[in-house]
């Protein structure tokens, strides 16, 4: 059976190449369809329907306890390593079921990038081998000037360069926490991936860290697909395109609510929950 | 108004605050008692032992054979015996604790095999000594016809030494916050890949650490040694895997056990040695952990 990813590396490739070019292919989109989440017999998640549009901001929002987390982690398969967990529905990366069988997890967030709530650089890795962490996984055999090249782009992608380019050398966790996170966000881009997920990326750090964040993301979106969970009501609508509005039931499941663009669910939204959420009295 | 007038403090209530504190100096007290009890007698029979042994210690000692005439008798085969026990024990149990616990610890499946796995493992670290040595006979000397060759009493120390570094990794291993594993994960590494480039590096001070400690017990073990049948009278050093060999704790047992007064002072030089050995070994632990440790901060 051919493998179903492969197109989807090949776009990949392509964007890893064009990146070292000024113009950059258009960005992916993803589409979710019926999705739901569980952890053991608890339902997380109710049939999800919604588009990711390529080369956009969307913003997960809803009261703690939602599901946002769990959402964003079924977008790279990351929520089937929790025992007992799984998904049912579908989720297409241009159009490529990333849960049909045949598909190998591991393909699928090579392609996905995730940025976590705490800055997770990998504590034994200097500045600069945590930036290649990912690249190297899946190129051995890296020349020093390509190994240079990825790094100082994904740096400057990141907008930490400057404030670390003479200390590249120096351990990942000898940054403070907001450069730690734009550490991650460098090593996540240095992969070239097609989507980059956030779950609540600047929850762990002060206004001019998270000021820093917002405006990267907003650079990072002319050539990526952006998924930002976050609890912000102002950071959502600095920030994204695109929001999606979850709130769990008595059950404790998740249901999606409202899914609209941003301007419309800050402004005039459909659904009272929403309108309740956004002006702070749920949640 | 007073506090009374506004706390509903219970009049009842007597706080004896003088008794609680008396308690505390009290038990302050006898735990610092307690540690100079236990540092004293160390210390004492340290005092002892290097009183009766330190005038035996010179080069001469160090690096000749045992010999009949206590004046002449020294510790070459024991030092070089412990030495390469030592190195034979850290190549057998090193790659094969790692290895268990890095499965239980990233791959083996959460069921009752594991948990019966994981149960008996602890039960082998309390298992007395001499046990090793008979399942070493057994085994290595008897089934594998081994003899009283160097390799078999490695190959028993390691079993002996592996449930230790089994315990202490998988510990180090644990300690890696899971964090880490998620973001090897999100860049699309494998499984074995996130633990290999990822988790094992970050904990890597533990496990070593845990190892060495391991080392250090197996270098003074003696009972399964004498078990197996290693000799404590060897005028020569090994020359390969299958000649038999003895180590430092058989040798000052032996010189402890002849009548002579100056044996008796020779076996206090070689627990000098020894203590030597292992307190080096339990510097370099330390030292590596303050070292490697410093770097790595989750
Ligand atoms: N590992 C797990 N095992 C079982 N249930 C879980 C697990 N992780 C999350 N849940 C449950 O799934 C539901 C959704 O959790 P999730 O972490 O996705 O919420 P969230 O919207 O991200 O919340 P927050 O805003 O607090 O981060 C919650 O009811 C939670 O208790
Ligand atoms: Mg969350």
């Amino acid at each position: 059976m051919a493998d179903p990813i492969a197109a989807l590396t090949n776009a990949q490739a392509a964007r890893a190449e064009a990146a070292t070019r000024v113009q950059a292919p258009t960005a992916a989109g993803m589409d979710v369809e019926q999705l739901s989440a569980f952890y053991g017999r608890f339902q997380a998640l109710a049939e999800i329907t919604l588009p990711i549009h390529p080369g956009a901001v969307t913003a997960v929002i809803g009261p703690s306890g939602c599901g946002k987390s769990t959402f964003i982690r079924c977008l790279n398969r990351l929520h089937e390593l929790t025992p007992g967990a799984r998904v049912t529905g579908s989720v297409r990366l241009e159009g490529v079921d990333i849960y049909q069988p045949g598909v190998d997890p591991a393909r699928v967030r090579q392609l996905v990038g995730m940025v976590f709530q705490k800055p997770n650089p990998f504590p034994t890795l200097s500045i600069y081998d945590n930036v290649l962490a990912g690249v190297r996984l899946h190129r051995p055999r890296l020349s020093r000037a390509e190994a240079d090249e990825i790094v100082e782009r994904s740096l400057r992608a990141a907008a930490l360069w400057d404030e670390v380019k003479d200390k590249l050398k120096a351990p990942g966790s000898s940054l403070s926490g907001g450069q730690q996170q734009r550490l991650c966000i460098a090593r996540a881009l240095a992969v070239e991936p097609l989507v980059l997920l956030m779950d609540e990326p600047t929850s762990a750090l002060d206004p001019i860290a998270t000021y820093r964040i917002e405006e990267l993301i907003w650079e990072l979106k002319q050539r990526y697909t952006i998924v930002i969970v976050t609890h912000n009501m102002q950071q959502a609508a600095r920030i994204a395109d695109y929001v999606a509005f979850l709130l769990a039931g008595e059950d404790r499941t998740g249901r999606l609510i409202e899914f609209d663009t941003a301007q419309r669910i800050f402004t005039n939204p459909k659904r009272k929950e929403t309108e309740d959420y956004i002006t702070g009295k749920i949640g | 108004m007073t506090v009374h007038e506004v706390l509903p403090i219970d009049r009842e209530f007597t706080p004896r605050l003088a008794l609680r504190k008396r308690l505390g100096t009290l038990f302050g007290i006898l735990s610092a008692l307690a540690i100079i009890i236990g540092l004293t007698t160390l210390g004492l029979l340290i005092a002892d032992v290097v009183r009766d042994g330190w005038h035996v210690l010179s080069w001469d000692f160090l690096t000749s054979y045992p010999s009949r005439r206590p004046e002449q008798a020294g510790i070459r085969s024991a030092l070089v015996g412990t030495f390469y026990i030592l190195i034979l024990v850290a190549i057998i149990a090193f790659p094969l604790g790692v290895a268990a616990a890095i499965y239980l610890e990233e791959f083996a499946p959460r069921n009752r095999l594991t948990a019966i796995i994981e149960v008996n493992i602890s039960n082998l670290a309390a298992v007395p000594s001499i046990v090793y040595g008979l399942l070493g006979v057994g085994v290595f000397v008897r089934t594998f016809m081994l003899g009283r060759s160097l390799i078999a009493g490695a190959l028993t120390l390691s079993l002996l030494v592996l449930p230790i570094i089994i315990i202490a990794s998988r510990e180090a291993l644990r300690a890696v916050p899971p964090s880490i594993r998620e973001a090897g994960l999100a860049l699309g590494a494998s499984h074995w890949q996130t633990v290999r480039h990822f988790v094992l590096p970050a904990a890597l001070p533990g496990i070593l650490t845990g190892t060495i400690l391991a080392l250090a017990r197996a270098i003074g073990e003696t009972a399964p040694l004498i078990t197996i049948g290693a000799l404590t009278y060897v005028a020569f050093t090994p020359k390969s895997l299958f000649d038999p060999f003895t180590v430092l704790p058989i040798q000052i047992f032996n010189w402890i056990s002849r009548p002579q007064a100056a044996f008796h002072e020779r076996a206090a030089g070689g627990i000098i040695v020894l203590l030597a050995v292992l307190l080096l070994f339990n510097g370099l632990a330390i030292f590596l952990r303050a070292r490697l440790q410093r770097r790595i901060r989750f």
